[in-house]
């Protein structure tokens, strides 16, 4: 049986190794505040990439953040540029793009506006619109504003007339079912909705529509570099930016973010003043053994970087540890505030423990002066 | 010159002052190779304080120390460690060993920082203190004789020119005080140049010589007749050991501190 001869270096790591675990108290309160340093650092940062995708989420409550028109004075967009238009957005950022075509009615001499569109997709660009009674299912039916309600009488169940000419100015009558009331806050209340197709059988005008709203989240691609790609590739159409929803959404996002960055800073500041305290009161405790070791000889810097040794260990076992739990808190906070998960960003983990290292470490620099500074003659005489 | 070289060291009229208080006053010894010296006196007397100085661990006030023909005057703390890491092995009272290193690992270390790590070597120090089967033991596992005698093997695992060894049986019982005793014998055959500070007449009638200090002086040096007697006469003006004391007392205001016996 050969056994390997131990290095100067080896014996190095395993004095380090040794005093780590065979001095397991002080250990622990050191390695706890590294490791939880290390948890908010990780937990943090990643929700700091996670937030803006979850509070996206949130901000399409607010409704669109595009609109589509055609170019130019007048005019109506067709079905097929919106289908460009839709091509061109990144699909997977694109929660809706709800198409709307106005048309004037009448119902009993009184006039009102129909707007038709497509109710799949209008619950979800505008998530906010309150509807009582039943979203229309089938074909005949219509939404009315509470404006309307209120002017007309009419409640869900109610049956609705409405005349108008059509586009080759030929009277029509047609009846509608109320299947619901909906109420936005907004010019909302004064329209009807119907069916995109109900439309356009009833003004026999297919493939228009007046403008298109799109909900778009964040990540990737900005917005107005967004409404510039779609200018580009989609002729005939205008894309506007609806600002007061997006610069609101970047204002709270960024202010958020700070936030997170501020909290992540002054919680690694107080992990460095437990890491520092621990130290000192290790080399407190410890000053026998330092001084024993200069008696045998030791130079300072030797001395030295034997407790950085500890610090970088102390760093990155507490990085490791913490890295495991940082991402457990993170997943805990995603499901607590936003109501689901998030995918771990594993490229954090080197660069937590990284982090954990260089604190400790940093930390550990005026214990380890004070360490160097122990005079030998005096720590090792008497009790 | 002839005496120099034929001295490992030569302590030439060192004193050693803490504010008020002089731990060491004009002090001279010379120790020849392969001597055994015993430093004995009161508490208080400047026993340490003198070894500390040989040890490299300290540096005299005024007068000049010379190791092995090295004088270490105006050297600098890294220097003074580098000389200590050569050619000095130390001993304590209190043993000081790493509380979360085994014995070998202990011994081992007194070689990581001098030059390499020698598992084998260390293992065989431990043999020759009789410690061989406890070389996986952690100090508190070792009772103190043992941990003494570990101290022994790390202080002479390097091969030091001078083994300085401070009360070295002074937490130890008869039977262990033998066995560090006859270990220091051995040493002595094999021509190791031991200073012992220590309490016990018993522990010092083990050595070749005796010297005696007594409020930072010293007050008497068995070896009488050879140079450094007449040296001390010369700065003291005192000679044996009881006798002068009062006398001594008297023309000399040192401040003492009145501690108990140590
Ligand atoms: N660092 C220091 N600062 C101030 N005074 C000191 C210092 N070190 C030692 N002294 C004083 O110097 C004197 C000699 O101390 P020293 O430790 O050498 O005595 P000692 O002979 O070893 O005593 P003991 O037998 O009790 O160990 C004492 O009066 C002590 O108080
Ligand atoms: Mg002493």
């Amino acid at each position: 049986m050969v056994k390997k001869k131990i290095t100067n270096r080896g014996f190095a790591l395993k004095m380090i190794v040794w005093s780590l675990i065979r001095r397991r108290s002080r250990l622990l309160v050191a390695l706890t505040g590294v490791t939880i340093g290390a948890t908010v650092l990780l937990g943090l940062v990643t929700l700091c990439y996670d937030i803006p995708r979850q509070l996206s989420r949130e901000f399409r409550s607010y409704g669109a953040n595009m609109v589509f028109v055609k170019d130019g004075v007048t005019g109506r967009l067709e079905g097929e540029t919106l289908d460009k238009v839709k091509e061109a957005l990144p699909s997977e950022r694109l929660v809706g793009l709800t198409p709307f075509r106005y048309e004037p009615v009448r119902n009993h001499m009184l006039p009102y506006t129909a707007v038709g569109t497509s109710f799949t997709d209008v619950r979800r660009t505008s998530p906010f619109w309150r509807v009582t009674g039943a979203w229309p299912g089938a074909s005949g039916q219509v939404l009315i504003g509470t404006d309307v309600a209120r002017a007309t009488g009419y409640s869900e169940g109610s049956l609705l007339t409405l005349d108008g000419r059509n586009a080759s100015q030929a009277r029509y009558e047609k009846d509608f079912t109320v299947s619901g009331i909906v109420s936005s806050g907004g010019v909302e209340d004064g329209f009807i909705f119907m069916s995109l197709e109900d439309m356009e059988n009833m003004t026999r005008e297919p493939g228009l529509v007046d403008l298109a709203e799109a909900s778009l989240t964040t990540g990737g691609a900005s917005l107005p570099e967004l409404v510039n790609l779609v200018k580009a590739s989609v002729p005939g159409v205008e894309p506007r930016l609806v600002t007061r929803v997006t610069r609101s959404e970047e204002t709270v996002l960024s202010k958020l973010t700070w936030l997170v960055y501020l909290v992540t800073l002054v919680v690694l500041t107080l992990t460095m003043i437990c890491v520092t305290t621990t130290m000192m009161t290790v080399v407190l405790e410890r000053r026998k053994e330092i001084g024993l070791k200069k008696a045998l000889g030791a130079e300072n810097s030797r001395v030295a970087r034997e407790f950085l040794g500890e610090g970088v260990m102390l760093g990155v076992i507490g990085g490791l540890l913490g890295s495991f739990t940082g991402l457990i808190f993170a997943r805990v906070v995603s499901y607590s505030v936003f109501g689901r998960g998030l995918s771990p960003e594993v490229h954090l983990i080197p660069i937590t423990i990284a982090v954990s290292a260089i604190v400790t470490v940093l930390a550990s620099l005026w214990p380890v002066r004070r360490a160097v500074d122990v005079e030998p003659a005096l720590v090792l005489r008497g009790e | 010159m002839s005496q120099q070289s034929s001295n490992i060291l030569e302590i030439v009229d060192i004193s050693k002052i803490y504010g008020p208080v002089k731990a060491l006053q004009n002090v001279s010894l010379y120790v020849r190779p392969g001597e055994w010296l015993a430093i004995m006196g009161p508490s208080g007397s400047g026993k340490t304080t003198l070894m500390n100085i040989i040890g490299c661990l300290d540096s005299p006030s005024l007068g000049r120390v010379v190791l092995d023909g090295l004088s270490l005057d105006s050297l600098s703390a890294a220097e003074l460690t580098t000389i200590r890491r050569e050619s000095i092995g130390l001993i304590f009272q209190q043993f000081h060993l790493i509380s979360y290193l085994t014995a070998l690992e202990n011994v081992m270390v007194a070689q990581y920082y001098h030059s390499l790590v020698d598992e084998k070597e260390a293992l065989e120090a431990l043999e020759q203190v009789g410690l061989a089967d406890r070389a996986k033991h952690l100090p508190r596992q070792l009772s103190g004789g043992e941990q003494q005698r570990v101290c022994i093997a790390r202080a002479l695992i390097n091969h030091p020119k001078l083994l300085l060894a401070d009360e070295p049986t002074g937490n130890l019982d008869e039977t262990n005080e033998g066995l560090v005793m006859d270990i220091l014998h051995s040493l002595h055959r094999q021509g190791g140049t031991i200073i012992v500070v220590t309490h016990s007449p018993e522990v010092a009638a083990h050595a070749e010589r005796t010297v005696v200090l007594e409020h930072g002086r010293v007050a008497s040096d068995s070896k009488l007749g050879a140079q450094e007697k007449i040296f001390d006469q010369a700065s003291q003006g005192v000679e044996g050991l009881e006798g002068t004391k009062s006398a001594k007392e008297a023309d000399s205001p040192i401040v003492e501190k009145a501690g108990g016996i140590g």
